[in-house]
């Protein structure tokens, strides 16, 4: 799941030419209609799901993909039975999937405050080698630290536990890169001095000072922290190993590979009703933080 | 944090996909089944009496319970079963336990096509002394000959899949054609079906490891032989090329769909009747049955369609066995409970949850082949699923890497499914590759 925020492109003007101030914003064709392309391309899979969640078993293979089937609104049953199948194992992998994101989001984010915070305000020996390892952790996907960090864990007697999810989960090079910036615009040095001549001592002035300030900022790697916790499937995928700790992504893939097994039961119904369950947090998530996050878009645009 | 040695670079090479074959058990000797330890009857009793914690691999739904109602017989044994993925995605999780030497299971459930490769790494235990080769009689043919390459018996059969044809009965009647018997009839019914209805195929395929290794095993082909290190892979012997020229002519005809196996698609296509036909193990009726439930009443089974008209060879398609792993550390506890779930009162328990059997008692049962189905219109379906059973062709062979050589099967034979590429030139690239493969990993391969 993604979703695309478009800041509207401000065209260039000719030197020279002065154009008459107007309140209305100007409308663009070509814009609308390439982002009403994205905007379709977003949504239909969205719209499939949503109405696919409706149907049962029969009505998924006879009827028609982006429309309901006859007679067929089985979307309460469907929650149900996705909440009751395997003794209602889904609602533990629901609560497993919370516990990585609260905690190995929730940790990954507040790091990240405290090193960009540090980083952007602090001069200290070694600044310009940590930005450099920074940068460089960015450019690694997770993915291929996934197996390295297998084998390590499994000789600390970590696999199979939800440490070996949390942990990984702690570290987001790319959150503590925006924090970074972020702190570098959001918060005037003066500030800091002015609390620091009243006697406020640093930790106090971070918290007072620092965190009102890097709000809509913390929100920003609150989310993607967030969504990259929540979407996770190759790590647990190879650390966890009892369905127990599995997150949503691992259990549901493996209702779906239910289907290609000797005997099998193919409950495709309930793996599309899980899935729409999964994403449906992640979109009040978006909408809920929307206002503190758009209120940083346009933090220091405009010089005070 | 994330610091990475080049030392766990080194191994992470190992323990992604299949590790190292012959690396892994020092250069690997010429093993005839005289390996592993022994542990007598008395051993075996003993240790369910003590008791203990077993740990199981399995992503079959019908274990749980037969493990639920062996702890009510033996109080003091606990049972865990844990569903580490399914197929190819539990091996690669089961190397990665092997490779970081923690938490390997006891016990794990592994398809007959990869337990070769598990036997030669020494990574499963060999039976032998158990008294496992006593109990050869007590299955069929085909999944016995699964759980015993290189002569030790290194697991014991979960269950088989005899192979039969599905057919949608309503699709022939209603354009009038005869259900086939043999090859060349199947494909004149695949031309009928195309003429009387555009959108009805005869069946689909895009190309899969699985089923291009059991036709050829039912046509006769022996690809592949292995003894102790020396494997021989060949696709041009007579079984491998009468299958290859008979689906060369069914894809230049476009007479085969190219849905992917097992998608929602195709699931749907056979339940529409869109797909009239399906060629695969005895264990398919449950995925029929709960994948495809508008199919209901009009699908029936018939003998797998013969090379030679009166024949009745079959091959065996799918089908796995249950093993135990060398690294437990209670072997005898965990093979009691093992001949107790494949040959003891478990077997009824996994029967009544829908799982197919593997042994001979059950198979000849009266009962098992009275059962009638009512999603094949009441036909005793198991009648012809033990038939099929009695028949497979014996003396088939599998690579101890063949779980390598069945993830490069797309990119090779399975070119022939999607471009020009004729399916001989195809498996010939197969062959190439998988014995590019096997000498990389130390046997030696021609």
């Amino acid at each position: 799941m993604t979703t695309l925020q478009d800041a509207p492109a401000q065209k260039k003007q000719a030197p020279g030419k002065v154009r008459k101030y107007s309140t209305r914003p100007r409308k663009s064709i070509t814009l609308t209609l390439a982002t009403g392309i994205i905007l379709l391309y977003s949504v239909v899979p969205l719209i499939w799901l949503v109405i696919n969640a409706t149907k049962s078993r029969e009505g998924l293979t006879d009827s028609f993909g982006l429309w309901f089937a006859d007679g067929e609104f089985l979307l309460w049953d469907n929650i149900v039975s996705t909440l009751t199948y395997n003794d209602g194992i889904f609602g533990r992998w629901f609560l497993n999937t919370l516990l990585y994101v609260v905690v190995g989001a929730g940790g990954a984010t507040f790091l990240a405050v405290l090193g960009g915070y540090g980083l952007a305000k602090f001069n200290f020996p070694g600044r310009g080698a940590v930005f450099a390892v920074v940068i460089g952790a960015v450019a690694v996907p997770g993915t291929a630290l996934a197996v390295p960090t297998f084998l390590m864990f499994s000789q600390m007697g970590l696999t199979d536990t939800p440490w070996a999810i949390i942990i990984p989960s702690l570290i987001s090079p790319f959150g503590l890169y925006l924090m970074w910036t972020f702190a570098n615009d959001a918060i005037p040095t003066e500030l800091l001095e002015a609390a620091r001549v009243d006697g406020s001592g640093e930790f106090r002035t971070f918290f007072q000072v620092g965190i009102p300030l890097l709000a809509p900022g913390i929100v920003t790697v609150l989310l993607f922290t967030t969504v990259a916790t929540w979407n996770n499937y190759f790590l647990p995928l190879i650390m966890l190993k009892d369905p127990d700790w599995y997150p949503l992504t691992l259990g549901l893939n493996a209702w779906n590979a239910q289907a290609t097994t000797n005997g099998g039961e193919v409950i495709f119904h309930l793996v599309i009703t899980g899935s729409l369950l999964m994403i449906i947090p992640l979109i009040a998530a978006f909408l809920l933080l929307q206002r503190y996050w758009q209120s940083g878009l346009a933090a220091g645009s405009v010089k005070e | 944090m994330m610091y990475t040695s080049r030392r766990n670079l080194l191994r992470l090479a190992g323990a992604v996909g299949v590790a190292s074959v012959l690396a892994a058990c020092g250069g690997g000797g010429d093993d005839s089944g005289t390996g592993g330890e022994t542990v007598s009857a008395d051993d075996v009793t003993k240790a369910l009496e003590e008791g203990g914690e077993l740990l199981i691999w399995s992503w079959d739904t019908t274990i749980k319970p037969t493990a639920d109602a062996f702890m009510a017989k033996y109080p003091k044994v606990k049972i865990e079963v844990v569903n580490a993925g399914t197929n190819a995605d539990q091996y690669v999780a089961l190397q990665n336990a092997l490779q970081a030497g923690k938490g390997v299971p006891d016990l794990a459930h592994i398809e007959y096509y990869a337990l070769s490769q598990f036997a030669l790494q020494k990574q499963v235990a060999d039976l032998t002394g158990f008294g496992a080769p006593a109990l050869k009689d007590k299955f069929a043919p085909g999944p016995w000959n699964g759980v015993t390459p290189n002569g030790g018996v290194f697991g014991l059969p979960l269950d088989s899949g005899p192979m039969v044809l599905y057919y949608n009965e309503e699709v022939f009647k209603k354009h009038n054609i005869a259900v086939p018997a043999t090859w060349d009839e199947y494909y004149e019914a695949a031309k009928k079906l195309r003429a009387a209805d555009p959108k009805v195929y005869i069946a689909s395929d895009s190309g899969d490891a699985g089923t291009t290794t059991s036709m050829i095993w039912q046509a006769g082909g022996k690809p592949y032989t292995v003894e102790g290190n020396n494997v021989t892979i060949n696709f041009a012997d007579a079984g491998a090329q009468k299958y290859a020229a008979l689906w060369q002519k069914m894809i230049d005809e476009k007479l085969l769909s190219n849905i992917s196996g097992w998608t929602d698609e195709w699931f749907q296509a056979l339940g529409n009747g869109t797909l009239a036909t399906l060629v695969v193990g005895a264990w398919m009726p449950s995925n029929l049955v709960s994948g495809a439930p508008n199919g209901a009443g009009k699908w029936r089974v018939a003998p797998m369609p013969q090379w030679e008209a009166g024949g009745t060879a079959t091959a065996e398609n799918g089908g796995s066995a249950m093993s135990v792993m060398e690294a437990s550390t209670r072997k005898a506890l965990g093979y009691g409970f093992l001949e107790y779930l494949t040959n003891g009162e478990g077997v009824k328990t996994r029967l009544d949850n829908g799982a197919f059997p593997a042994t001979t008692a059950d198979l000849n049962s009266p009962e098992f082949q009275a059962k009638e189905f009512e999603y094949f219109g009441g036909q005793k379906i198991n009648e012809l699923f033990a038939q099929s059973s009695a028949n497979v062709v014996p003396g088939w062979q599998y690579l101890p890497f063949q779980v390598y050589a069945n993830s490069i099967f797309k990119d090779t034979a399975g070119q022939a499914y999607i471009t020009p590429t004729k399916l001989a030139d195809g498996l010939k690239a197969w062959q190439d590759a998988s014995i590019k493969y096997g000498n990389e990993q130390g046997f030696t391969v021609k």
